[in-house]
């Protein structure tokens, strides 16, 4: 079976990218099924969401992912530098309440080339830092028919055109699938 | 190899040994009981000689003993303590000779041959242990005798010495139950009008063996010698710790780095040896000044790699401040638990260990406790269907169900304004104006009443996954036997 490839997804690895709306953990979950591997979730120990093992399953394994709960942002910027570096994640989720400034911004972009891994920052919208090698905006969309359907604006891109797309997580197949905005 | 030297056993019995393990902390002088549960009862476990004195007695319930006597004072006995305690005493008790071991819970047996002219002779070594244990505050009933089973016999039924070789002479006064035997025997002897050990001891064997079977007759001659028995001492428990002392104060941060690793090495060897694996490590650097600087690490798994643990340690020592310099160095493995050697085989991937250092090194940092992964528990409460656990200290594990949909993430309930058992065609939430666009379910989840959940007080809950026009896909559940509708969880 031909399997279209996504131009745009995923983003360029060994870099770090950020994403904003309200299905920033859809997409990260999408990204980390994706890169495969292991996949490191910092978070700070505050925040009252509760990630749901039984709602990702259908894009990760459950045992592949590890969560580390910070003090605060500073703890956590330093625990997802030393793990995009340390080569043994693919995939760093680091989740963020406060803007970063460039020197923090450009330290995870360097240690994500160091560490070839991946590193995706969750943002509050209108956060971002321009050290991002792309910035994203995810949200659900309605369609009468299909409930996983989202939009992704990529509103920020270091080395390339943006773009808005229409995609969907396929459960079975365990990818995604890009539908034509016409369709609907 | 002691042929034709006589074996001496001195046997200590600590009669009271819990509730003297509890008043050498606190000094009180009032009837005192330790209590246990027992039966289905709080009963005495162990009470101090006042309480002795009112007509207390071990395995009495401990409401009849607050009827008995009104002025008790009581705690509750920890017995894995009081085993710790005998551990104690038995490497106190290797300063009169090497050969000690645990006799039963509260007793131990010294095999004191070619030792006692050491303290002048027998009795004054006997004189020694008493002043030094009524110092210690523990009581005590000594026996000694050639044999273990004259020196139990002994110190638990009228304590005394028997004299060398007349073991006989010594022991034939004492009830037979001395000889270490089962309640049911003993009254059953008691009742064929064999009270002493002498009785037994002038009875015909050969009826006594076919009524008692051999084990009788064993004790018996254990205790008069003519059966030998030994006595198994305990071995040291190993000790995880090397040092290394200086000629001349270091103070490079290479330098220290290498001192470690030397230790590091010598460490690995010995947990090799006893296939342990060290889960917490302390380095204390002794400055020239005799400032002492510790660095702690806690790994995310038993290690024994010298290579592997050194880059971990990194961290920590950067930091220590060198002053003069650090003429000392000691490594110690705090907490070790068992890793037994595995085959090597192309199966097992070592790819986790990579995770696992890092691990370590995050837990350095922000705790290892912090760091977390999911483990699959079995219930449908979407809240408890899942554990999180301590990474370091629990294996990844599969068995994730996905029979149902669940949302990505949870939140505590948020009441939404909402009337009847049907979503609502439009409502609020986070201040956003919402229209259904199409809601599936309900799905019932009951909570479970055999776990008090205040959460789950308001009763059943009818789950709803509700598709807002607006793109938000929200999980909505309704309290029919509370009406009230809530979000609890958001899709992808």
């Amino acid at each position: 079976m031909h399997i279209p490839v996504l131009h745009f997804f995923p983003p360029a690895s060994a870099r770090t990218h950020e994403v904003c709306g309200p299905s920033a953990y859809g997409f990260a979950c999408a990204l980390a099924a994706r890169l495969g591997g292991q996949t490191l979730w910092v978070r700070e120990a505050w925040d009252a969401v509760q990630l749901n093992p039984n709602g990702f399953s259908d894009f990760i394994d459950p045992a592949t992912l590890t969560i580390c709960d910070t003090k605060d942002q500073k703890d956590a910027l330093a625990v997802a530098e030393e793990a995009l570096r340390s080569n043994a994640v693919t995939l760093v989720v680091i989740a963020l309440s406060q803007p970063i400034g460039l020197t923090a911004g450009r330290r995870l972009q360097l240690a994500a080339r160091d560490g070839k891994a991946t590193g995706l920052a969750i943002i509050p919208e209108g956060m971002g830092s321009n050290a991002a090698e792309t910035r994203w905006r995810c949200s659900p969309a309605f369609d009468a028919k299909d409930s996983t359907l989202q939009t992704w604006e990529l509103i920020k891109n270091k080395s390339g055109t943006l773009g808005v797309w229409h995609v969907r997580w396929d459960t079975t197949a365990h990818r995604l699938i890009m539908v034509s905005p016409a369709g609907n | 190899m002691f042929d034709g030297i006589q074996r001496r056993i001195v046997s200590l019995w600590f009669p009271r040994l819990a509730t003297d393990r509890v008043l050498r902390q606190r000094l009180i002088d009032a009837p005192f009981v330790l209590t246990l549960k027992q039966k289905n009862a709080n009963r005495i476990y162990c009470l101090n000689p006042d309480a002795a004195r009112k007509g207390l007695y071990r395995g009495m319930s401990c409401a009849d003993a607050r009827a008995f006597c009104p002025s008790l004072q009581s705690a509750s006995a920890d017995p894995a303590k009081d085993k710790q305690f005998l551990l104690i005493l038995r490497r106190w008790a290797t300063r009169y000779c090497p050969w000690v071991g645990i006799e039963g819970e509260d007793g131990l047996v010294l095999d004191i041959t070619g030792s006692a002219h050491l303290w002048g002779d027998e009795p004054a070594m006997i004189v020694d242990m008493r002043r030094r244990l009524a110092h210690a505050g523990v009581c005590v009933q000594i026996g000694v005798g050639d044999t273990r089973g004259a020196g139990w016999a002994l110190a638990h039924y009228g304590e005394g010495t028997a004299q060398q070789g007349d073991m006989l002479g010594a022991l034939a006064p004492l009830p037979v139950a001395a000889l270490r035997l089962s309640d049911d025997i003993s009254v059953a002897l008691h009742r064929l009008g064999l009270r002493t050990i002498g009785d037994l001891a002038a009875a015909p064997r050969a009826p006594l063996t076919r009524r008692f079977g051999p084990g009788l007759l064993l004790r018996l001659d254990q205790a008069l010698g003519n059966q030998s028995e030994e006595i198994t001492p305990l071995a040291e428990p190993p000790h995880y710790g090397v040092r290394m002392t200086l000629p001349e104060p270091i103070g490079l941060l290479s330098d220290v780095t290498a001192g470690t690793e030397r230790l590091l090495v010598q460490l690995c060897a010995k947990l090799k040896a006893q296939e342990m694996g060290a889960r917490m490590l302390c380095v204390t650097l002794r400055r020239v000044d005799m400032g002492e600087q510790q660095v702690e690490l806690r790994l995310a798994q038993p290690l024994r790699d010298a290579k592997r643990i050194l880059p971990l340690f990194e961290r920590g020592l950067s930091e220590v401040e060198a002053g003069f310099g650090i003429d000392q160095l000691r490594l110690e493995a705090t907490q070790v638990e068992p890793l037994p050697a595995q085959q090597i085989s192309h199966v097992s991937g070592r790819a986790n260990d990579k995770l696992d250092d890092l691990i370590s090194r995050l837990g350095a940092r922000i705790g290892l406790e912090n760091i977390k992964r999911f483990l699959p528990a079995d219930s449908h409460i979407p809240e408890r269907s899942f554990i999180v656990a301590p990474a370091a200290y629990s294996d990844p594990q599969s068995g994730w169900s996905n029979a149902n949909l669940r949302p990505l993430c949870l939140f505590p309930p948020e009441p939404i304004a909402a009337h009847g058992p049907r979503p609502p065609s439009q409502f609020r939430w986070r201040r956003m104006p919402l229209t259904t666009g199409r809601a599936t379910g309900p799905e019932r989840i009951a909570p479970e009443w055999w776990l008090s959940d205040e959460n789950w007080r308001s009763g059943l809950r009818d789950y709803w996954r509700v598709e807002t026009k607006q793109g938000r896909r929200l999980w909505l559940f309704y309290t029919p036997q509370n009406p009230g509708w809530f979000v609890q969880g958001e899709f992808a």
